[in-house]
């Protein structure tokens, strides 16, 4: 193996996953993944990565295998049943038409 | 009081509240907004928790099988909201068990309304149009409160909780709308939650003892006294669609304020029931031990399953 190419071997390097506040007051939202060697660095790559034209004010990385995730294929049996469920909204239930506001 | 240390975090922190930016749990905050914080938002958990017993005294005795999908859907709600709750509460460094300590050692305090009983099924129709419309009228003024977790809290719960009051109010038309029992036991149960409810938004502004502050800090938005108005200026429009008497003579639409005015609620009782002598508060403490007690195996179970999986763990490497 070249000494180039051993260079951009990032097979040592763990994936995070990396989440932007985008204004104080907001959730932080996943906005994309990076290869890093440690938290820190992680850190400091999601900035350089992430926010070039102060899309947030607060960066949280996270090692993309300490996220325990649902499987989408068995998303219908893991979520159901919800179908079955719609007096779980509002839009259910007919108000009389001279109640407004509720 | 602030030291001198704190003089620079402090004109920053006042510096966000006044430009209406959230503060956030890593953030620098006074002791006593924390605090402050801590009272209110752990006394809102302990009344989504306190508050599934009343209606849950009806799930097996719902009158059909639709209605009683939907109670336990709502109640199963209320406690998903309790979680939402005490996990931001835990935001400011306090941990759940001291919470639950504060609340079944009567520090702390919930909504004094779940201390009145459930007597009959149209209570429950009751509290969901009464009882809930009270909180979502005071939540809707708080998904703008200062402190961020608290604030997303308000924001996800509002938006669940949508169907509650329209359940209530359905079970309240049918009622209304049905044998001459049917409507008394309607215009019964509203009557008896019609003040406990306006209670729900605490006492005068003039004598709330919590409320400048918290009105400063923009922990709260709106007063007690503007939010109470506010709900019975949308309610009175929805009895009367009812077709039931008004739960108080002395309410009548006032022309020049464009509001309606109403009776003196009895502060007497509002103080007696939130200090401990309500019907219920006796009964509504001691489930609430009995459930966290009766759970105990749970919590063993989970501990011992950790401490299981640690050691596979620690064999393997």
């Amino acid at each position: 193996m070249s000494e180039q190419k051993e260079n951009i071997n990032q097979e040592h390097l763990a994936v995070y996953e990396v989440f932007v506040r985008s204004n104080r007051g907001l959730d932080h939202k996943h906005v994309g993944s990076l290869h890093a060697e440690s938290p820190e660095h992680a850190l400091m790559y999601a900035r350089d990565c992430y926010l070039r034209r102060s899309e947030g004010v607060s960066v949280w990385v996270v090692k993309a295998s300490d996220i325990t995730a649902s499987q989408e294929d068995d998303i219908a049996n893991f979520v159901d049943p919800m179908d079955d469920k719609p007096y779980r909204h509002a839009t259910h239930y007919v108000l009389p038409d001279n109640v407004s506001n509720m | 009081m602030q030291s001198v240390d704190n003089a620079a975090e402090q004109i920053e922190f006042d510096r966000r509240i006044v430009e209406e930016q959230k503060i956030e749990p890593s953030d620098w905050m006074p002791e006593d907004y924390r605090k402050n914080l801590i009272r209110q938002m752990s006394q809102h958990a302990h009344s989504e928790v306190i508050g599934m017993q009343p209606e849950g005294n009806w799930i097996t005795r719902a009158p059909s099988l639709r209605r009683k999908a939907v109670l336990l859907s709502k109640v199963q709600d209320e406690a998903g909201h309790g979680l939402y709750l005490y996990s931001a509460t835990e935001s400011l460094g306090v941990s759940r068990s001291e919470l639950i300590e504060a609340l079944q050692t009567g520090v702390a305090k919930y909504a004094s309304i779940f201390n009145y009983p459930t007597l009959t099924w149209a209570d429950v129709g009751a509290i969901g149009w009464l009882v809930d419309g009270a909180a979502i009228v005071n939540q809707i003024s708080l998904q703008r409160t200062s402190y961020g977790p608290y604030a997303r809290a308000m924001i996800r719960i509002c938006k669940e909780e949508s169907f509650h009051q329209r359940q209530g109010y359905e079970i309240m038309y049918e009622l209304a709308h049905g044998s001459p029992e049917q409507k008394a036991m309607a215009q019964d149960a509203m009557n008896r939650n019609w003040w406990p409810a306006l209670m729900m938004f605490g006492p005068h502004d003039s004598d709330s003892a919590h409320s400048g502050r918290s009105m400063q800090w923009k922990i709260k938005r709106v007063s007690n006294d503007d939010l109470r108005q506010k709900f019975i200026d949308q309610t009175v429009p929805q009895i009367e669609v009812l077709g039931l008497e008004m739960p108080d003579p002395e309410i009548k639409w006032n022309e020049e304020k464009g509001q309606y005015d109403s009776g003196e609620i009895n502060w007497e009782e509002f103080y007696q029931v939130i200090n401990g002598s309500g019907p219920c508060n006796y009964q509504r403490l001691k489930h609430h031990k009995k459930a966290h007690q009766d759970g105990e195996w749970v919590r063993e179970a989970v501990r011992a399953y950790s401490e299981k999986q640690q050691t596979k763990k620690e064999n393997v490497a």
